[in-house]
């Protein structure tokens, strides 16, 4: 499992789950994305996307006014 | 032999039921967010058709954007629509940025554009054809749109949805749930990968059929229709582009520039420069992430917004900018208003001016 992080502040809606979209085809099952924001849409938007792709939450927080998404990469074989 | 020239119709049969009945096809949808994409997608995963979802992303968008960059009255943060209908049907959804390829359709629409610049027709082969290249990459079968007969005034009239299968290059494989009954047997019809008879026949712009449907279906809670998925359909954003593309000679844009027109109001008080004045703390906190690219003005003795220039204005025209920032701020009835002017090579002043009344901004400064 390798951690990646991904700066998505300033960008809003939708390109923070587009951002995030094209850096997790790159990632292996298992892997964790932690994702900046600013766009608070991006708490509704990047867990939607995770839960239609398979892909698993595992906290939402804010952290020096960003907000942060870490997800665990989940792909099928 | 015998047996051979007797069997080989029925391996053909055998070979045909295998390849077209019993195979899984696989359908992209174009999702905007709206409700007739969300019913056209439901009536052919109904049909146990496998369906993921598209949606491009323009830069045009008005869902999301703005909602997104003002501040939000009551802390409610708006949804993107296109996920959230992939979230109720259960289906997934790829959005792709098209911005570049884009630039294309919105600078030279073969069809022309529509009331603004929008180009519609234009749009909706080019979204088709976007379709079609996933479609191929992926080995879906066939794209399904939302589109409904005589719907819009453009891009659904009779004529136009051939125009928009053939010169996206999707022909046959392109299919129109809604309105099915009402056009050409299309290949997933024709192979019965789809049942037509259970297609709508749907026309025209009154949107019961599709309320009863959704009703029928259990959909709550879906987008309404609001004036226009595009700005491109916005008198007041088509004039601020043109004006931009006037003012630069040329016609182009990069994304941030389109960015911008969505945002603050928009003053030419003189042809060499324009102002772009914040409305709200959500537009001021937007605008701070282009302080490097743009002199800047803001009011420092009184709270007020964040101004940007765009342009070379002289000395005096500076103060001129000054003054119509003051006339935005809460020192607007004040006799002198402090504001604070940075360079984009970094130097500042601060001036003292007089803010201007309402009367003195002629309603031709507003783009």
């Amino acid at each position: 499992m390798t951690r990646f992080t991904l700066d998505a502040r300033n960008l809003i809606c939708p390109l923070p789950v587009v951002r995030t979209q094209e850096k997790v085809e790159h990632l292996d099952s298992g892997d964790e994305l932690e994702v900046l924001c600013t766009d608070p849409g991006a708490l509704h938007d990047i867990p939607a996307w995770c839960r239609i792709h398979g892909h698993q939450v595992v906290e939402t927080t804010e952290r020096s006014g960003d907000i942060v998404v870490r997800l665990r990469v989940q792909k099928l074989d | 032999m015998g047996a051979l020239s007797f069997g080989a119709p029925w391996n053909h049969l055998r070979t045909f039921y295998t390849v077209h009945m019993t195979t899984q096809r696989k359908a992209v949808a174009l999702i905007s967010g709206g409700l007739d994409s969300m019913l056209a997608a439901k009536m052919i995963l109904e049909q146990g058709v496998h369906v993921e979802g598209v949606n491009f992303f323009t830069g045009f968008c008005v869902q999301g954007h703005t909602h997104a960059i003002r501040a939000r009255r009551g802390d409610q943060v708006t949804r993107n629509n296109a996920l959230w209908v992939a979230d109720q049907l259960g289906i997934k959804l790829h959005i792709i940025d098209v911005i570049e390829d884009y630039k294309h359709v919105v600078l030279n629409p073969k069809h022309g554009y529509g009331a603004n610049l929008n180009p519609c027709l234009d749009c909706k082969g080019f979204m088709v054809q976007k379709a079609r290249e996933w479609m191929e990459r992926s080995r879906f079968d066939f794209i399904i749109t939302g589109e409904v007969l005589g719907q819009r005034p453009k891009s659904q009239l009779k004529r136009a949805l051939p125009v928009i299968a053939l010169e996206s290059g999707a022909g046959d494989r392109l299919l129109r749930p809604l309105s099915a009954h009402l056009l050409e047997r299309t290949l997933p019809e024709r192979l019965g990968w789809v049942d037509r008879d259970k297609l709508g026949r749907i026309t025209g712009r009154s949107r019961k059929t599709q309320m009863a449907m959704a009703e029928r279906y259990g959909f709550t809670g879906y987008a309404q229709p609001a004036g226009g998925c595009c700005f491109l359909t916005d008198s007041n954003y088509s004039a601020k582009l043109r004006d931009l593309w006037r003012v630069r000679g040329e016609r182009g844009y990069e994304f941030d520039d389109i960015m911008l027109l969505k945002v603050g109001r928009h003053l030419r008080p003189r042809p060499n420069f324009k102002l772009i004045v914040a409305r709200d703390a959500g537009e001021n906190q937007f605008l701070r992430g282009f302080l490097k690219r743009f002199t800047h003005l803001y009011t420092d003795s009184h709270p007020g917004p964040l101004a940007l220039i765009d342009g070379e204005p002289s000395r005096g025209e500076i103060e001129l900018a000054a003054r119509i920032t003051a006339r935005f701020g809460q020192g607007r009835e004040a006799r002198r208003v402090r504001v604070n002017v940075n360079q984009r090579d970094g130097r500042q002043q601060v001036l003292s001016v007089e803010p201007l009344s309402r009367k003195q901004i002629p309603q031709e400064w507003y783009l």
